[in-house]
This record gives structure tokens, sequence and C-alpha cells, in this order.
């Protein structure tokens, strides 16, 4: 676990563009970016201002057309395919929009897939996976698949398996679209509550300027540039 | 885990799941029926064959190859004292069931009652071995001969072709039904004008005791190991139709005795072969090398044949059934790629954002593709699982009804059956085979899966 005082996630003069068609789209023009650990950040922006870009490349999923991506101290440039998966197997959780559960897995095997991938043995996995799903207060619906959960049960599910690895960063990529304002709300709250318990550090993307209130640290972007970060006040 | 989404993942189009699954498993079932159709096919023939002329039959070294135009003058002399050998020798006591000599001969036979003739093929048996060989049954096809009907109390009895009583005029004398009249301007020979032609009635040779006989009887010519013609008279017992109308129309089986009578006269009765039944067909093997070393030890010229050799079309059907059922497998083989090709490719395509979730959670892309590929071989394995139950029951349905056939070259009809279990290994290698279709055409859109970029399978909705 990183000094919460270091930036666990560091990008550097990076842009991202893509093509659609003939036209090149340049999602990112040059953001650098230090993201404090144990920090719950909010990313601010309107729609297609490049803020699931810019998640994208925090979560090594995708890579920038230029400029430097470091994770956790690790220059995500360097690591191989299979590096780069075990990485994100490792130090990385999400929790996206639309919950993207597995469908034919349960509540329970939902969370325990993540520790699948990094190997944890099968008593570790169910302790760890019962006490996150106690956590995120499912422990009675463990044997659901996603069609029998609501759509806040669901993103409680996303939430514990983005967390029951114990990752560096959890990124959540408008997590309460999908959910109503009450709904959404909860979220937000049990987000904030899991983040200050396990010490993970969140970085949140929304359009929504009502949250900012839940965040320690404010990143507010338009048009693949960022505009400002600042500390907000709890 | 990763059986886990893939056997779940089968069931969440289970319409699609089940029509691969029904596709799959019609193709194995219609390769096994097919194989096990063939296998009952090819036992029925090796059973017919080794009931009528047995496992091994040992001839005059040279006989095999060229004693069919004269097999007289190609007799074994003193088999009695071979048969003994055989029979004393504990290993070839302990494999064979039946041995015993036989006695091949062709000729002229001649009713004569009547002016026709006809050249005809015999053998000569003796009729109680006869009798057992026809029991000979390892494989259970239930494809008994009708007993030939020769009485060892009385050697002048034989049996012959339909085509051949037709042929000399029997049907009215032996009250045969089913036999078709001459038709009524039938070319006849005029005897008076054929003076260049030697008599065709060999009554006045035979026994005259034989003409006051109510059975009827035909005379049969042949020449006799000396080059002297010969004839014999023969009660015909029971006309038997035959597959052919080449060997109904001169079909003859007789008692050995007469057979020798006739090809040897007053000479050394000898035979132009000592054929031996074994217990199992697995044995062939042992048994023949048993008996050439028996010969060479007792400078015995003598050589030994297997059934397959002497009737080659056993070997020619089991090469039909072989190739059909090649086609037959490479057609479904086929469907079946394709089939499961598209099955796959449409998993892939409905669960691509569940593939950008996984990949993003570290999945690496090699989990991926083994999952796809798992998808495939499940597929494979519960349509070839249905396909062998479907095979079965269709077995013990058709092997239950009753149902008959005729076999290629034969006259009866015999129980229809599929020998499913009779190659456990063609089970195995269709079910086998049919998996790793499956699962290898699953590989293009496992492969797929795997390649998809993260982001872009996140996005696809």
């Amino acid at each position: 676990m990183p000094n919460a005082t270091e930036p666990v996630a560091r990008l550097r003069d990076v842009t991202k563009s893509y093509k659609v068609g003939r036209t090149e789209v340049r999602a990112l023009r040059g953001v650098s970016l230090e993201v404090e650990a144990q920090r719950f950040t909010m990313l601010v922006a309107p729609s297609g201002s490049g803020k699931t870009t810019l998640l994208n490349l925090l979560g090594c999923i995708d890579r920038p057309t230029s400029g430097v991506v470091e994770i956790a101290g690790q220059a995500v440039a360097e690591l191989s395919e299979n590096a780069l998966s075990d990485f994100r197997a490792q130090k990385i959780g999400f929790i996206f929009q639309g919950f993207s559960l597995v469908p034919v897995l349960s509540a329970y095997e939902n969370v325990e897939y993540p520790l699948l991938l990094t190997g944890m043995p099968a008593g570790a996995r169910r302790e760890a996976t019962l006490a996150m799903l106690e956590a995120v207060g499912l422990s009675e619906e463990r044997d659901r698949r996603p069609n029998e959960l609501s759509g806040g049960q669901k993103q409680r599910v996303a939430i514990a398996r983005a967390l029951v690895k114990h990752p560096q960063i959890v990124l959540a990529d408008e997590p309460t679209a999908n959910l109503d304002s009450a709904t959404g709300a909860a979220i937000v709250s049990l987000m904030r509550r899991m983040q200050g318990e396990f010490g993970a550090t969140f970085i949140f993307a929304t359009h929504d300027p009502h949250l900012i209130a839940q965040a320690d640290t404010t990143i507010a972007m338009r048009d693949g540039e960022l505009l400002e970060t600042g500390s907000a006040t709890l | 885990m990763i059986f886990k989404i893939a056997f779940r993942s089968i069931f969440r189009n289970a319409r699609r799941s089940l029509t691969t699954t029904l596709t799959i498993g019609i193709g194995a079932a219609a390769m096994l029926i097919f194989a096990a159709y063939s296998l009952y096919d090819v036992y029925v023939l090796q059973t017919t064959a080794v009931e009528r002329g047995g496992h091994l039959t040992v001839y005059r070294h040279g006989y095999f190859d060229f004693g069919s135009s004269d097999p007289a003058i190609w007799g074994v002399g003193d088999y009695a004292n071979v048969i003994r050998l055989i029979k004393n020798d504990p290993v070839l006591a302990r494999l064979t069931a039946v041995v015993t000599p036989i006695q091949a001969l062709a000729g002229i036979a001649e009713n004569p009652g009547s002016s026709g003739s006809r050249t005809f093929f015999a053998t000569g048996f003796v009729p109680v071995d006869q009798k057992r060989m026809q029991g000979w049954d390892e494989y259970g096809v239930g494809a008994n001969l009708e007993s030939m009907d020769l009485r060892t109390e009385d050697p002048s009895q034989g049996v012959i072709g339909f085509g051949l009583a037709q042929n000399l005029g029997l049907c009215e004398p032996l009250h045969l039904s089913g036999c078709p009249r001459p038709p009524k301007d039938a070319p006849t020979r005029d005897t008076g004008t054929a003076g260049d032609l030697p008599s065709q009635d060999f009554s006045g040779l035979a026994d005259p005791s034989a003409q006051r006989t109510a059975t009827p009887r035909i005379d049969l010519l042949a020449a006799t190991a000396g080059g002297a013609p010969n004839i014999v008279s023969m009660r015909v017992a029971r006309v038997e139709k035959q597959g052919s109308k080449e060997m109904d129309d001169g079909y003859v089986v007789m008692n050995l005795n007469l057979a020798q009578q006739l090809v040897y006269g007053r000479g050394e009765a000898k035979v132009t072969g000592i054929v031996l039944q074994l217990h199992r067909t697995e044995d062939i093997g042992a048994a023949r090398s048993r008996l050439q070393a028996l010969f060479a030890a007792h400078h015995l010229n003598l050589e030994v044949r297997d059934y397959e050799q002497i009737n080659s079309y056993l070997g020619q059907t089991l090469s039909f059934f072989q190739s059909m059922f090649s086609f037959i497998a490479v057609l479904i083989g086929v469907v079946v790629l394709f089939t499961v090709s598209n099955t796959m490719g449409m998993s892939v395509m409905e669960r691509t954002a569940e593939i950008g979730t996984t990949r993003a959670l570290g999945a690496r892309r090699s989990r991926i593709r083994s999952q796809f590929l798992l998808e495939g071989a499940l597929l494979g394995f519960l349509g070839a699982t249905v396909g062998v139950a479907i095979a079965f029951a269709a077995a013990a349905a058709i092997n239950s009804s009753g149902m008959t056939w005729t076999p290629p070259g034969d006259a009866h009809p015999i129980p229809l059956k599929l020998f499913i279990l009779g190659a456990p290994q063609i089970i195995a290698a269709v079910w086998v085979a049919l998996v790793i279709i499956a699962t290898f055409a699953a590989l293009v859109p496992a492969h797929r899966a795997a390649r998809l970029a993260v982001v872009d399978a996140l996005r696809h909705v």
C-alpha cells in the first residue's frame, strides 16, 4: 500500500487520439495529472469530455497515443499484454456504469472471480468473498444471479468485486448513472465508507456536479483537457 | 470457475444450444447406427462363410491357386491320418470346434426323366459335421443356415439349387412352388439332327435300381482323377434357393462319400480340403501357425487358407463399408464444424461486453480463449453423448422390432440387428472425434474473443 501522500497514479503529457472513419478525434490533449493515494477523487466533466478515456488509461485497459502513464510506480508502457492483465488483476478495481456483472455467476461468484485471477487459494478466497459481501450488505443475496438483483444490489456486488482484492486504485465510471437518485446517493455513500475502511484510492467519474461534496479531491475536465484540480470540503 | 462459466453459458441461449447439441447428436447417432449396421452386416457375412466353410481349410499345396479347374487330381491322400494328426494336437484340439473333410467337384447334371442337362459345381460334406458347423454363431447374429438335410444313413441324397431344379425340369416332380412354366414356344432339341454331339442321356450308365425309387433323382457326370468319365445317381432330398442365379443354376451339395465315389471311383478316396472351424475367430493366427508347424514337422505338402482368402468378397465388403463410413463421417464432421462455429460465433458476439469486463478485471487472453474452447468442447461432449444415447435407443428399438432382411448373395431372410456394442472402440472414436471437432470449431470464435480490445469490448452494446 503506497503512502497516503504519494501519488498512486501519474500521467505526464498524455494524449489519446481515435480514428472515427477518416476523422481523427483527440480525446485527451496533453493531460498531466497526479492522483494521491487513499483519496476519493472525483473526475467531474460533461459527457464527451474524455473522462472515460482518462479512466481507461488509468485502468490500464487502453494505451496512450503519447505520454507516460505510471500506476503504482509502474510505467504501463513497459508491460507486455499478459503482464498488463496480471497488473490489472492485482492493482486495479473497476466499477462500471452498467454494473457489468457476469450474468451466469451468482453474486458470490462474481465477487470471487477477481480473486481467482490473482491465484488466491480457495480457503482465503471464500473468506475474503464472504467478508466483502457482508461489508456491502449482500450476505443474504450471495447465491442470486444478477438478473435476480435490483440495480442498487447489482452495483453493491460490483463494488464488492472491485474491492475484494484490495486494489490500489478503484475506478468508477459513472456508477450511479443507471440508478435512481436515492439509490445513487446510497451507493456513493457506500463507496465512500468502503474507501475509508479499506484505504483504497477511488477515482470516481461523473457528470453530476451534485456529487462533488462527497469527494476528497476533484478534477474537472473539458474537451480532453484538465481544467482544475482541488480539494473539496466535506 | 472457467468451467462453471462455460457450462452455464451454454444454457443462456437454450434453444440455440439445443439445436447445436441435437445436430451433433443426430450426426453421432447416424454414424454409430451406420457403423452398427455395417458391423452386423460384416458379421453376418463372416458367420455365413464360417458356417459353410469353417475358418481354415487345409489343401494340397498349390490347389488354392491352380487346382480349382481339376479338383480331382489335387486330392489330399490319407486325409484320415491328417485329420487325426490335427485332432490329436493339444493346441489345435483346444482351438477347433469341428475338423471335417470336404470334396469339391464339377461336372454335368442331368434329369434322366427329361432331356435337359446342366453343368454343376458341388461340394461333398460329412453331414453330421456340416450340421455342427451350422451351429457356429460367435457374434450372435442369428444367421444360421437352413439345414442341408443330408442324411448320414443315406449317402445317395443331396441338395440342389432352385435354378438347377428348374433347368432340369424337376419343378413338377419335386412339387416346387414359384417355379415358372417354360414358354409355349420354347425351343426343343432335335436329337435326330444332332448326330455330331455326344448323347446327354447318362441314364444307361447309372445304377438301374436308383430309377425305381420314388424320390426324384439326377445323374451327375464328372471326370475321375484318372480322367475317365464317371456317373452317380443322387436323390434330390431338398431344393435350396441361392442368392445369385449363377450359383442357383449349378448348386449341388452331397454326401462326401457320394462325391468321392464320383471323383475317385474305385481308386483311393481323397478329399480336396480339410476344414477347421474354430471356437473363436481371433484364434485363426494361432491355429494357422500350429497347422503349418505340424505339417512341416511331418513333411506334409499341405497349405492353409483362411476364410477371408477363400471368400474374397468379405474383404471387399468390409472395405466398402469402411469407405462409406468415412464418407458419412466427413460429411457429418463438416456439418458439426460449421454448426458449432456458428453457435460459438454468435455467443462471442452476444457476450462481447462480458469479455471486456473479465479482461478489465485481469483475465488474460488465454483465459478467454480457453473459456470459449471449453464451451465448444462441452457442446461436443453433450451432443456426442446425446448421439450415443440416441444410437443405443435406436439399436434397442430395431433389435426388438423383429425386422428381417436378406443379405447379399443369400436367399433366406435373417433378423435385422444393429451391433451397437460390437465395437466399443467405434463409439469411443466417434465420441472423441466429435468433441475434438466441436472444440476445433470453437477455435476461430475463441481466438476472436481473446483478441478483442478491452475498451472496444466494454463499449459493445
